[in-house]
Protein backbone atom coordinates (compact mmCIF):
# COMPACT_ATOMS: atom_id res chain seq x y z
CA UNK A 1 0.00 0.00 0.00
CA UNK A 2 1.21 3.44 -0.76
CA UNK A 3 0.73 6.38 1.51
CA UNK A 4 1.06 9.34 -0.71
CA UNK A 5 0.36 12.79 0.57
CA UNK A 6 -3.29 13.59 0.20
CA UNK A 7 -3.77 16.17 -2.43
CA UNK A 8 -5.96 19.11 -1.73
CA UNK A 9 -6.08 18.73 2.01
CA UNK A 10 -4.90 21.67 4.06
CA UNK A 11 -1.48 21.26 5.60
CA UNK A 12 -2.74 22.65 8.88
CA UNK A 13 -6.06 21.50 10.19
CA UNK A 14 -8.48 24.35 9.81
CA UNK A 15 -5.93 26.55 8.07
CA UNK A 16 -8.26 27.29 5.21
CA UNK A 17 -10.70 28.90 7.61
CA UNK A 18 -8.12 31.36 8.90
CA UNK A 19 -7.24 31.92 12.54
CA UNK A 20 -10.19 33.88 13.89
CA UNK A 21 -13.00 31.83 12.31
CA UNK A 22 -11.37 28.73 13.73
CA UNK A 23 -11.86 29.99 17.26
CA UNK A 24 -15.40 31.00 16.40
CA UNK A 25 -16.23 27.69 14.70
CA UNK A 26 -17.49 25.86 17.77
CA UNK A 27 -19.72 28.71 19.05
CA UNK A 28 -21.14 29.25 15.56
CA UNK A 29 -21.88 25.55 15.17
CA UNK A 30 -23.47 25.50 18.62
CA UNK A 31 -25.76 28.38 17.71
CA UNK A 32 -26.76 26.66 14.45
CA UNK A 33 -27.56 23.42 16.22
CA UNK A 34 -29.50 25.32 18.89
CA UNK A 35 -31.52 26.87 16.09
CA UNK A 36 -32.36 23.39 14.80
CA UNK A 37 -33.33 22.26 18.27
CA UNK A 38 -35.62 25.25 18.76
CA UNK A 39 -37.15 24.63 15.33
CA UNK A 40 -37.80 21.04 16.37
CA UNK A 41 -39.76 22.32 19.36
CA UNK A 42 -42.19 24.16 17.10
CA UNK A 43 -42.68 21.56 14.37
CA UNK A 44 -45.75 19.40 14.62
CA UNK A 45 -49.37 18.90 13.78
CA UNK A 46 -50.65 20.42 16.98
CA UNK A 47 -50.44 24.19 16.80
CA UNK A 48 -49.01 24.92 20.22
CA UNK A 49 -49.37 28.67 19.77
CA UNK A 50 -52.98 28.74 18.69
CA UNK A 51 -54.80 25.73 20.06
CA UNK A 52 -56.34 25.47 23.48
CA UNK A 53 -53.90 23.12 25.22
CA UNK A 54 -50.82 24.53 23.50
CA UNK A 55 -48.75 25.05 26.63
CA UNK A 56 -49.55 21.62 28.07
CA UNK A 57 -48.82 19.91 24.78
CA UNK A 58 -45.55 21.77 24.60
CA UNK A 59 -44.43 20.41 27.97
CA UNK A 60 -45.88 16.93 27.55
CA UNK A 61 -44.61 16.09 24.08
CA UNK A 62 -42.46 18.74 22.46
CA UNK A 63 -39.90 19.31 25.19
CA UNK A 64 -39.52 15.59 25.90
CA UNK A 65 -39.25 14.79 22.21
CA UNK A 66 -36.63 17.40 21.53
CA UNK A 67 -34.63 16.51 24.65
CA UNK A 68 -34.75 12.89 23.58
CA UNK A 69 -33.46 13.87 20.14
CA UNK A 70 -30.55 15.75 21.67
CA UNK A 71 -29.66 12.97 24.10
CA UNK A 72 -30.07 10.10 21.65
CA UNK A 73 -28.05 12.00 19.06
CA UNK A 74 -25.21 12.37 21.55
CA UNK A 75 -25.55 8.80 22.78
CA UNK A 76 -25.27 7.11 19.42
CA UNK A 77 -22.58 9.31 17.93
CA UNK A 78 -20.37 9.20 21.04
CA UNK A 79 -20.89 5.42 21.27
CA UNK A 80 -19.81 5.10 17.67
CA UNK A 81 -16.71 7.18 18.28
CA UNK A 82 -15.66 5.18 21.34
CA UNK A 83 -16.23 1.89 19.53
CA UNK A 84 -14.20 3.05 16.56
CA UNK A 85 -11.29 3.93 18.82
CA UNK A 86 -11.29 0.74 20.86
CA UNK A 87 -11.64 -1.52 17.84
CA UNK A 88 -9.35 0.66 15.71
CA UNK A 89 -11.84 0.44 12.91
CA UNK A 90 -13.65 3.23 11.13
CA UNK A 91 -16.72 1.21 10.20
CA UNK A 92 -17.82 0.12 13.61
CA UNK A 93 -20.70 1.48 15.66
CA UNK A 94 -23.42 -0.05 17.87
CA UNK A 95 -25.65 -1.06 14.96
CA UNK A 96 -22.80 -2.71 13.02
CA UNK A 97 -21.46 -4.70 15.98
CA UNK A 98 -24.62 -6.40 17.14
CA UNK A 99 -24.76 -4.21 20.26
CA UNK A 100 -28.25 -2.88 19.59
CA UNK A 101 -29.52 -6.32 18.54
CA UNK A 102 -28.42 -7.71 21.88
CA UNK A 103 -30.16 -4.83 23.66
CA UNK A 104 -33.32 -5.72 21.73
CA UNK A 105 -33.06 -9.34 22.78
CA UNK A 106 -32.66 -8.26 26.40
CA UNK A 107 -35.70 -6.05 26.19
CA UNK A 108 -37.86 -8.72 24.57
CA UNK A 109 -36.85 -11.19 27.28
CA UNK A 110 -37.95 -8.80 30.02
CA UNK A 111 -41.27 -8.36 28.26
CA UNK A 112 -41.73 -12.15 28.10
CA UNK A 113 -40.37 -13.11 31.50
CA UNK A 114 -41.55 -10.13 33.52
CA UNK A 115 -44.30 -8.27 31.70
CA UNK A 116 -44.82 -5.97 34.67
CA UNK A 117 -41.20 -4.81 34.76
CA UNK A 118 -40.68 -1.08 35.00
CA UNK A 119 -39.00 0.90 32.29
CA UNK A 120 -35.85 1.19 34.38
CA UNK A 121 -35.60 -2.59 34.81
CA UNK A 122 -36.01 -3.03 31.09
CA UNK A 123 -33.27 -0.52 30.41
CA UNK A 124 -30.94 -2.16 32.89
CA UNK A 125 -31.50 -5.56 31.31
CA UNK A 126 -31.13 -4.18 27.80
CA UNK A 127 -27.87 -2.46 28.78
CA UNK A 128 -26.55 -5.67 30.34
CA UNK A 129 -27.32 -7.55 27.16
CA UNK A 130 -25.69 -4.82 25.10
CA UNK A 131 -22.62 -5.12 27.31
CA UNK A 132 -22.43 -8.89 26.94
CA UNK A 133 -23.04 -8.63 23.21
CA UNK A 134 -20.27 -6.07 22.76
CA UNK A 135 -17.89 -8.26 24.75
CA UNK A 136 -18.80 -11.22 22.55
CA UNK A 137 -18.02 -9.11 19.51
CA UNK A 138 -14.69 -7.93 20.92
CA UNK A 139 -13.74 -11.47 21.92
CA UNK A 140 -14.45 -12.78 18.43
CA UNK A 141 -12.52 -9.87 17.02
CA UNK A 142 -9.45 -10.82 19.03
CA UNK A 143 -9.48 -14.29 17.55
CA UNK A 144 -9.90 -13.18 13.98
CA UNK A 145 -6.58 -13.04 12.22
CA UNK A 146 -7.77 -11.03 9.25
CA UNK A 147 -8.67 -7.70 10.77
CA UNK A 148 -8.99 -5.79 7.54
CA UNK A 149 -11.23 -2.81 7.93
CA UNK A 150 -14.20 -4.37 6.18
CA UNK A 151 -14.09 -7.80 7.80
CA UNK A 152 -14.67 -6.27 11.23
CA UNK A 153 -18.07 -4.66 10.59
CA UNK A 154 -19.06 -7.69 8.52
CA UNK A 155 -18.49 -9.90 11.54
CA UNK A 156 -20.52 -7.49 13.63
CA UNK A 157 -23.38 -7.35 11.16
CA UNK A 158 -23.46 -11.15 10.88
CA UNK A 159 -23.41 -11.49 14.64
CA UNK A 160 -26.23 -8.97 14.89
CA UNK A 161 -28.23 -10.85 12.25
CA UNK A 162 -27.93 -14.10 14.20
CA UNK A 163 -29.05 -12.44 17.43
CA UNK A 164 -31.85 -10.62 15.72
CA UNK A 165 -33.04 -13.83 14.02
CA UNK A 166 -33.26 -15.44 17.43
CA UNK A 167 -35.10 -12.40 18.79
CA UNK A 168 -37.59 -12.55 15.91
CA UNK A 169 -38.13 -16.27 16.52
CA UNK A 170 -38.84 -15.54 20.17
CA UNK A 171 -41.18 -12.73 19.25
CA UNK A 172 -43.07 -14.84 16.72
CA UNK A 173 -43.54 -17.71 19.15
CA UNK A 174 -44.79 -15.36 21.87
CA UNK A 175 -47.02 -13.24 19.62
CA UNK A 176 -44.91 -10.16 20.25
CA UNK A 177 -43.68 -9.56 16.73
CA UNK A 178 -45.83 -6.50 16.23
CA UNK A 179 -44.61 -4.94 19.43
CA UNK A 180 -41.06 -5.62 18.36
CA UNK A 181 -41.63 -3.91 15.05
CA UNK A 182 -43.15 -0.76 16.47
CA UNK A 183 -40.80 -0.55 19.40
CA UNK A 184 -37.59 -0.77 17.48
CA UNK A 185 -38.24 1.27 14.43
CA UNK A 186 -36.23 4.20 15.70
CA UNK A 187 -38.75 6.93 16.12
CA UNK A 188 -39.41 9.75 18.49
CA UNK A 189 -43.16 9.75 17.91
CA UNK A 190 -44.01 8.06 21.17
CA UNK A 191 -41.62 10.05 23.32
CA UNK A 192 -43.66 11.88 25.92
CA UNK A 193 -43.13 13.04 29.47
CA UNK A 194 -42.42 10.11 31.77
CA UNK A 195 -41.04 7.91 29.00
CA UNK A 196 -37.71 9.42 28.13
CA UNK A 197 -36.14 10.73 31.35
CA UNK A 198 -33.70 7.83 31.60
CA UNK A 199 -31.99 9.19 28.55
CA UNK A 200 -30.40 11.76 30.82
CA UNK A 201 -28.04 9.00 31.95
CA UNK A 202 -26.51 9.47 28.52
CA UNK A 203 -25.37 12.93 29.58
CA UNK A 204 -23.39 11.32 32.39
CA UNK A 205 -21.88 8.85 29.92
CA UNK A 206 -20.74 11.73 27.71
CA UNK A 207 -19.15 13.50 30.67
CA UNK A 208 -17.26 10.33 31.66
CA UNK A 209 -16.17 9.88 28.06
CA UNK A 210 -14.81 13.41 28.11
CA UNK A 211 -12.88 12.83 31.32
CA UNK A 212 -11.18 9.64 30.08
CA UNK A 213 -11.03 10.79 26.46
CA UNK A 214 -7.24 10.75 26.19
CA UNK A 215 -7.10 7.17 27.33
CA UNK A 216 -9.48 6.20 24.53
CA UNK A 217 -7.33 8.06 22.02
CA UNK A 218 -4.25 6.22 23.29
CA UNK A 219 -6.09 2.89 23.14
CA UNK A 220 -6.94 3.80 19.55
CA UNK A 221 -3.22 3.68 18.80
CA UNK A 222 -3.17 0.00 19.69
CA UNK A 223 -2.36 -2.19 22.64
CA UNK A 224 1.40 -1.84 22.32
CA UNK A 225 1.48 1.93 22.21
CA UNK A 226 -1.02 2.09 25.06
CA UNK A 227 1.06 -0.27 27.20
CA UNK A 228 4.19 1.68 26.34
CA UNK A 229 2.76 4.87 27.80
CA UNK A 230 1.47 3.06 30.86
CA UNK A 231 -2.21 2.77 29.98
CA UNK A 232 -3.96 -0.43 30.97
CA UNK A 233 -5.42 -1.40 27.63
CA UNK A 234 -7.86 -4.02 28.88
CA UNK A 235 -9.14 -1.61 31.48
CA UNK A 236 -9.82 1.05 28.85
CA UNK A 237 -11.57 -1.52 26.66
CA UNK A 238 -13.82 -2.48 29.55
CA UNK A 239 -14.68 1.12 30.42
CA UNK A 240 -15.37 1.86 26.76
CA UNK A 241 -17.57 -1.19 26.36
CA UNK A 242 -19.52 -0.29 29.50
CA UNK A 243 -20.14 3.28 28.36
CA UNK A 244 -21.25 2.13 24.92
CA UNK A 245 -23.51 -0.54 26.38
CA UNK A 246 -25.23 1.87 28.74
CA UNK A 247 -25.70 4.56 26.11
CA UNK A 248 -26.91 2.26 23.36
CA UNK A 249 -28.98 0.07 25.71
CA UNK A 250 -30.95 3.02 27.00
CA UNK A 251 -31.32 4.59 23.59
CA UNK A 252 -32.59 1.33 22.12
CA UNK A 253 -35.24 0.98 24.82
CA UNK A 254 -36.44 4.58 24.65
CA UNK A 255 -36.12 5.34 20.97
CA UNK A 256 -35.25 2.19 19.02
CA UNK A 257 -32.64 1.68 16.33
CA UNK A 258 -30.84 4.75 15.08
CA UNK A 259 -28.78 3.20 12.30
CA UNK A 260 -25.51 4.68 11.01
CA UNK A 261 -25.53 7.72 13.26
CA UNK A 262 -22.50 6.48 15.17
CA UNK A 263 -20.79 5.83 11.87
CA UNK A 264 -21.54 9.01 10.00
CA UNK A 265 -20.85 11.63 12.64
CA UNK A 266 -17.44 10.53 13.96
CA UNK A 267 -16.17 9.92 10.44
CA UNK A 268 -17.24 13.32 9.21
CA UNK A 269 -15.65 14.99 12.23
CA UNK A 270 -12.48 12.95 11.81
CA UNK A 271 -12.13 13.98 8.18
CA UNK A 272 -12.11 17.63 9.13
CA UNK A 273 -10.48 17.60 12.55
CA UNK A 274 -8.51 14.38 12.95
CA UNK A 275 -9.04 12.01 15.85
CA UNK A 276 -8.09 13.67 19.08
CA UNK A 277 -11.09 12.53 21.10
CA UNK A 278 -11.14 15.17 23.80
CA UNK A 279 -11.23 18.13 21.45
CA UNK A 280 -13.60 16.31 19.08
CA UNK A 281 -16.20 15.28 21.60
CA UNK A 282 -18.20 18.55 21.49
CA UNK A 283 -18.19 18.36 17.70
CA UNK A 284 -19.32 14.77 17.67
CA UNK A 285 -22.18 15.60 20.06
CA UNK A 286 -23.21 18.62 18.00
CA UNK A 287 -23.05 16.60 14.80
CA UNK A 288 -25.15 13.81 16.27
CA UNK A 289 -27.75 16.24 17.57
CA UNK A 290 -27.89 18.12 14.28
CA UNK A 291 -28.36 15.03 12.12
CA UNK A 292 -30.95 13.35 14.33
CA UNK A 293 -32.91 16.55 14.78
CA UNK A 294 -32.81 17.34 11.09
CA UNK A 295 -33.90 13.82 10.12
CA UNK A 296 -36.68 13.95 12.70
CA UNK A 297 -37.94 17.30 11.42
CA UNK A 298 -37.86 16.02 7.84
CA UNK A 299 -39.72 12.91 8.93
CA UNK A 300 -42.39 14.99 10.59
CA UNK A 301 -42.85 17.48 7.79
CA UNK A 302 -42.60 15.38 4.66
CA UNK A 303 -46.01 13.67 4.98
CA UNK A 304 -47.81 15.81 7.49
CA UNK A 305 -49.91 14.91 9.44
CA UNK A 306 -48.23 11.49 9.30
CA UNK A 307 -44.70 10.76 10.38
CA UNK A 308 -41.90 8.86 8.75
CA UNK A 309 -39.69 7.15 11.36
CA UNK A 310 -36.38 8.88 11.83
CA UNK A 311 -34.56 5.58 11.43
CA UNK A 312 -35.72 5.33 7.84
CA UNK A 313 -34.32 8.71 6.90
CA UNK A 314 -31.14 8.04 8.87
CA UNK A 315 -30.80 4.73 7.07
CA UNK A 316 -30.91 6.38 3.66
CA UNK A 317 -28.52 9.14 4.67
CA UNK A 318 -26.22 6.76 6.52
CA UNK A 319 -26.00 4.30 3.67
CA UNK A 320 -25.01 7.10 1.31
CA UNK A 321 -22.26 8.33 3.62
CA UNK A 322 -21.07 4.77 4.29
CA UNK A 323 -20.60 4.14 0.59
CA UNK A 324 -18.86 7.48 0.13
CA UNK A 325 -16.45 6.57 2.92
CA UNK A 326 -15.71 3.23 1.32
CA UNK A 327 -14.97 4.82 -2.01
CA UNK A 328 -12.76 7.44 -0.39
CA UNK A 329 -10.82 4.78 1.45
CA UNK A 330 -10.24 2.84 -1.75
CA UNK A 331 -8.93 5.89 -3.47
CA UNK A 332 -6.55 6.76 -0.68
CA UNK A 333 -5.35 3.24 -0.03
CA UNK B 1 21.13 -1.83 33.46
CA UNK B 2 18.76 -4.35 32.00
CA UNK B 3 18.96 -7.92 33.24
CA UNK B 4 17.30 -11.07 31.97
CA UNK B 5 17.46 -14.26 33.94
CA UNK B 6 16.28 -17.58 32.58
CA UNK B 7 13.94 -15.87 30.17
CA UNK B 8 12.21 -18.16 27.69
CA UNK B 9 9.36 -17.72 25.28
CA UNK B 10 7.59 -20.72 23.85
CA UNK B 11 4.63 -21.01 21.52
CA UNK B 12 3.20 -24.47 21.95
CA UNK B 13 6.14 -26.84 21.64
CA UNK B 14 8.51 -24.46 19.90
CA UNK B 15 10.87 -22.37 21.92
CA UNK B 16 11.52 -19.13 20.10
CA UNK B 17 13.70 -17.57 22.77
CA UNK B 18 15.99 -18.66 25.54
CA UNK B 19 16.69 -19.67 28.07
CA UNK B 20 18.49 -16.34 28.18
CA UNK B 21 20.47 -14.96 31.07
CA UNK B 22 22.28 -11.78 30.25
CA UNK B 23 22.64 -8.16 31.15
CA UNK B 24 22.68 -5.10 28.98
CA UNK B 25 24.93 -2.41 30.42
CA UNK B 26 23.43 0.95 31.32
CA UNK B 27 24.29 3.83 29.00
CA UNK B 28 25.27 3.73 25.37
CA UNK B 29 23.76 1.89 22.44
CA UNK B 30 23.32 -1.86 22.40
CA UNK B 31 22.43 -3.45 19.09
CA UNK B 32 20.62 -6.76 18.79
CA UNK B 33 21.56 -8.49 15.56
CA UNK B 34 20.94 -11.87 14.05
CA UNK B 35 19.18 -13.65 11.21
CA UNK B 36 15.40 -13.58 10.75
CA UNK B 37 13.58 -15.51 13.43
CA UNK B 38 16.50 -15.42 15.86
CA UNK B 39 14.30 -13.90 18.55
CA UNK B 40 15.58 -10.30 18.50
CA UNK B 41 12.18 -8.67 18.44
CA UNK B 42 10.83 -11.16 20.94
CA UNK B 43 13.63 -10.33 23.32
CA UNK B 44 13.10 -6.60 22.87
CA UNK B 45 9.33 -6.75 23.36
CA UNK B 46 9.75 -8.93 26.44
CA UNK B 47 12.06 -6.32 27.97
CA UNK B 48 9.50 -3.67 27.02
CA UNK B 49 6.70 -5.77 28.65
CA UNK B 50 4.72 -5.98 25.40
CA UNK B 51 5.28 -9.74 25.22
CA UNK B 52 4.94 -11.88 28.28
CA UNK B 53 7.85 -14.28 28.78
CA UNK B 54 6.93 -17.91 29.39
CA UNK B 55 9.46 -18.12 32.21
CA UNK B 56 12.10 -15.94 33.78
CA UNK B 57 12.38 -12.43 35.14
CA UNK B 58 13.42 -9.15 33.61
CA UNK B 59 14.54 -6.04 35.41
CA UNK B 60 15.07 -2.67 33.88
CA UNK B 61 16.82 0.05 35.85
CA UNK B 62 16.19 -2.02 38.96
CA UNK B 63 12.44 -2.44 38.34
CA UNK B 64 11.07 -5.93 37.97
CA UNK B 65 8.86 -5.46 34.94
CA UNK B 66 6.08 -7.74 36.12
CA UNK B 67 5.81 -6.13 39.55
CA UNK B 68 6.26 -2.47 38.72
CA UNK B 69 3.09 -0.50 37.96
CA UNK B 70 2.77 0.08 34.24
CA UNK B 71 2.69 3.84 34.58
CA UNK B 72 5.89 3.93 36.61
CA UNK B 73 7.56 1.66 34.10
CA UNK B 74 6.40 4.00 31.34
CA UNK B 75 8.56 6.71 32.88
CA UNK B 76 11.58 4.40 32.98
CA UNK B 77 11.49 2.68 29.63
CA UNK B 78 9.82 3.29 26.30
CA UNK B 79 9.48 0.89 23.41
CA UNK B 80 8.63 1.23 19.76
CA UNK B 81 7.60 -1.79 17.77
CA UNK B 82 8.57 -2.44 14.21
CA UNK B 83 5.11 -2.46 12.71
CA UNK B 84 2.92 0.47 13.55
CA UNK B 85 -0.29 1.07 11.77
CA UNK B 86 -2.62 3.67 13.13
CA UNK B 87 -6.15 4.07 11.95
CA UNK B 88 -6.43 7.10 14.15
CA UNK B 89 -5.92 10.42 12.41
CA UNK B 90 -3.56 12.45 14.54
CA UNK B 91 -1.16 15.19 13.63
CA UNK B 92 2.54 14.59 14.20
CA UNK B 93 2.48 16.99 17.13
CA UNK B 94 -0.53 15.31 18.72
CA UNK B 95 1.11 11.92 18.38
CA UNK B 96 4.38 13.10 19.88
CA UNK B 97 2.34 14.73 22.66
CA UNK B 98 0.95 11.33 23.60
CA UNK B 99 4.52 10.32 24.41
CA UNK B 100 4.09 12.58 27.42
CA UNK B 101 1.11 10.58 28.63
CA UNK B 102 2.94 8.80 31.47
CA UNK B 103 3.93 12.19 32.88
CA UNK B 104 0.83 14.29 32.46
CA UNK B 105 -2.03 11.93 31.62
CA UNK B 106 -2.90 13.78 28.45
CA UNK B 107 -3.09 17.38 29.65
CA UNK B 108 0.16 18.85 28.44
CA UNK B 109 1.98 21.26 30.68
CA UNK B 110 4.57 23.77 29.57
CA UNK B 111 7.27 21.27 30.54
CA UNK B 112 5.57 18.63 28.39
CA UNK B 113 5.41 20.98 25.44
CA UNK B 114 9.09 21.68 25.81
CA UNK B 115 9.85 17.97 25.52
CA UNK B 116 7.52 17.70 22.52
CA UNK B 117 9.26 20.63 20.80
CA UNK B 118 12.62 19.09 21.51
CA UNK B 119 11.68 15.68 20.15
CA UNK B 120 10.18 17.23 17.02
CA UNK B 121 13.30 19.25 16.42
CA UNK B 122 15.53 16.29 17.21
CA UNK B 123 13.97 14.33 14.39
CA UNK B 124 13.73 17.20 11.96
CA UNK B 125 9.94 17.18 11.91
CA UNK B 126 9.38 20.92 12.39
CA UNK B 127 7.78 21.44 8.99
CA UNK B 128 5.56 18.42 9.35
CA UNK B 129 4.30 18.89 12.88
CA UNK B 130 0.77 19.90 11.87
CA UNK B 131 0.39 17.28 9.18
CA UNK B 132 -1.73 14.22 9.74
CA UNK B 133 0.11 10.91 9.94
CA UNK B 134 -1.76 9.55 6.95
CA UNK B 135 -0.41 12.42 4.87
CA UNK B 136 3.20 11.42 5.49
CA UNK B 137 5.58 9.05 3.74
CA UNK B 138 6.69 5.87 5.47
CA UNK B 139 9.99 7.38 6.51
CA UNK B 140 8.43 10.57 7.84
CA UNK B 141 5.99 8.53 9.85
CA UNK B 142 8.79 6.38 11.23
CA UNK B 143 10.51 9.54 12.46
CA UNK B 144 7.28 10.72 14.06
CA UNK B 145 7.00 7.44 15.99
CA UNK B 146 10.57 7.71 17.21
CA UNK B 147 9.92 11.33 18.22
CA UNK B 148 6.96 10.12 20.30
CA UNK B 149 9.19 7.67 22.13
CA UNK B 150 11.88 10.30 22.68
CA UNK B 151 9.33 12.76 24.07
CA UNK B 152 8.52 10.16 26.67
CA UNK B 153 11.95 11.04 28.07
CA UNK B 154 12.79 7.71 29.65
CA UNK B 155 16.21 6.49 30.71
CA UNK B 156 15.79 3.38 28.61
CA UNK B 157 14.70 3.45 24.99
CA UNK B 158 13.96 0.22 23.12
CA UNK B 159 13.54 0.45 19.36
CA UNK B 160 12.70 -2.36 16.98
CA UNK B 161 14.21 -1.59 13.57
CA UNK B 162 14.18 2.21 13.89
CA UNK B 163 15.73 2.52 10.43
CA UNK B 164 12.73 0.91 8.79
CA UNK B 165 11.60 2.88 5.76
CA UNK B 166 14.34 5.47 6.12
CA UNK B 167 16.44 6.58 3.20
CA UNK B 168 20.22 6.82 3.47
CA UNK B 169 20.27 10.38 4.72
CA UNK B 170 17.60 9.88 7.34
CA UNK B 171 19.01 6.56 8.46
CA UNK B 172 22.36 8.18 9.16
CA UNK B 173 20.65 11.15 10.81
CA UNK B 174 18.60 8.84 13.00
CA UNK B 175 21.66 6.91 14.18
CA UNK B 176 23.51 10.17 14.87
CA UNK B 177 20.58 11.40 16.92
CA UNK B 178 20.43 8.18 18.89
CA UNK B 179 24.17 8.42 19.46
CA UNK B 180 23.65 11.99 20.68
CA UNK B 181 20.83 10.92 22.98
CA UNK B 182 23.09 8.29 24.47
CA UNK B 183 26.13 10.53 24.82
CA UNK B 184 24.57 13.84 25.83
CA UNK B 185 21.45 12.75 27.68
CA UNK B 186 22.85 9.57 29.15
CA UNK B 187 20.12 7.34 27.71
CA UNK B 188 20.43 3.59 27.46
CA UNK B 189 19.33 2.62 23.97
CA UNK B 190 18.66 -0.91 22.80
CA UNK B 191 17.92 -1.36 19.12
CA UNK B 192 17.12 -4.28 16.91
CA UNK B 193 18.94 -3.56 13.70
CA UNK B 194 19.21 -5.30 10.39
CA UNK B 195 22.18 -3.58 8.90
CA UNK B 196 25.20 -4.96 10.73
CA UNK B 197 27.32 -2.07 9.48
CA UNK B 198 25.17 0.50 11.25
CA UNK B 199 25.62 -1.54 14.40
CA UNK B 200 29.35 -1.59 13.81
CA UNK B 201 29.53 2.15 13.24
CA UNK B 202 27.26 3.35 16.06
CA UNK B 203 26.77 0.73 18.75
CA UNK B 204 28.89 0.33 21.87
CA UNK B 205 27.82 -3.21 22.34
CA UNK B 206 26.45 -5.87 20.02
CA UNK B 207 24.47 -8.93 21.03
CA UNK B 208 24.16 -11.51 18.25
CA UNK B 209 21.30 -13.95 18.57
CA UNK B 210 20.75 -17.19 16.69
CA UNK B 211 17.84 -19.54 17.27
CA UNK B 212 16.79 -17.77 20.43
CA UNK B 213 20.20 -17.93 22.11
CA UNK B 214 23.08 -15.51 22.43
CA UNK B 215 25.70 -16.53 19.89
CA UNK B 216 28.16 -13.76 20.65
CA UNK B 217 28.22 -10.54 22.62
CA UNK B 218 30.78 -7.80 22.83
CA UNK B 219 31.97 -4.49 21.37
CA UNK B 220 31.83 -4.16 17.56
CA UNK B 221 35.58 -4.51 17.19
CA UNK B 222 35.39 -7.97 18.72
CA UNK B 223 32.27 -9.11 16.98
CA UNK B 224 32.95 -7.89 13.50
CA UNK B 225 35.03 -10.82 12.37
CA UNK B 226 34.55 -13.04 9.39
CA UNK B 227 34.16 -16.21 11.41
CA UNK B 228 31.62 -14.77 13.85
CA UNK B 229 29.47 -13.12 11.22
CA UNK B 230 29.48 -16.15 8.95
CA UNK B 231 28.49 -18.32 11.85
CA UNK B 232 25.69 -15.99 12.95
CA UNK B 233 24.25 -15.12 9.56
CA UNK B 234 25.11 -18.36 7.75
CA UNK B 235 26.26 -16.52 4.68
CA UNK B 236 29.70 -15.65 3.29
CA UNK B 237 30.88 -12.33 4.68
CA UNK B 238 34.07 -10.42 4.17
CA UNK B 239 35.10 -7.93 6.87
CA UNK B 240 37.05 -4.86 5.77
CA UNK B 241 39.02 -2.90 8.30
CA UNK B 242 40.40 -0.11 6.13
CA UNK B 243 37.99 2.55 7.43
CA UNK B 244 37.14 3.98 10.81
CA UNK B 245 34.82 1.04 11.56
CA UNK B 246 34.96 -2.57 10.50
CA UNK B 247 32.53 -3.10 7.62
CA UNK B 248 30.91 -6.32 6.52
CA UNK B 249 30.70 -6.87 2.79
CA UNK B 250 28.24 -9.54 1.84
CA UNK B 251 26.38 -8.32 -1.22
CA UNK B 252 27.62 -10.86 -3.78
Amino acid sequence: MTHTTRQGLPARPGARFGALPRIAALPVATVLVLGLVVASLFVGVYDIGGQEFGAEMFWITRIPRTSALVLAGCAMSVSGLIMQLITQNRFVEPTTTGTTEWATLGLLLTVIVAPQATLSTRMAVASCFAFVGTLVFLTILRRVALRSSLIVPLIGIMLGAVVSAFTTYLAVSTQLLQMLGTWFTGSFTSVVRGRYEFLWVVAIVVVIAYVVADRFTVAGLGKDVATNVGVNYNHVMLVGTTLVAIASGITTVVVGFLPFLGLVVPNLVSMVRGDNLRSNLPWVCLGGIAIVTLCDIVGRVIRMPFEIPVSMILGILGAAVFITLLLRQRRHG
Amino acid sequence: MITLSDVTKTYGDTTVLGPLTLSVPGGGITALVGPNGAGKSTMLTIIGRLTEPTTGTVTIGGHDITRTPSRELARTASILRQENHFVTRLTVRELVGFGRFPHSRGRLTREDNRHVDQAIEFLDLGELEHRYLDQLSGGQRQRAYVAMVLAQDTDYILLDEPLNNLDMRHAVAMMKQLRKAADELGKTIVIVIHDINFASAYADHIIALTRGRVAQAGPPSELMTRSTLEEVFETPVEVRRDGPHPLAVYYR
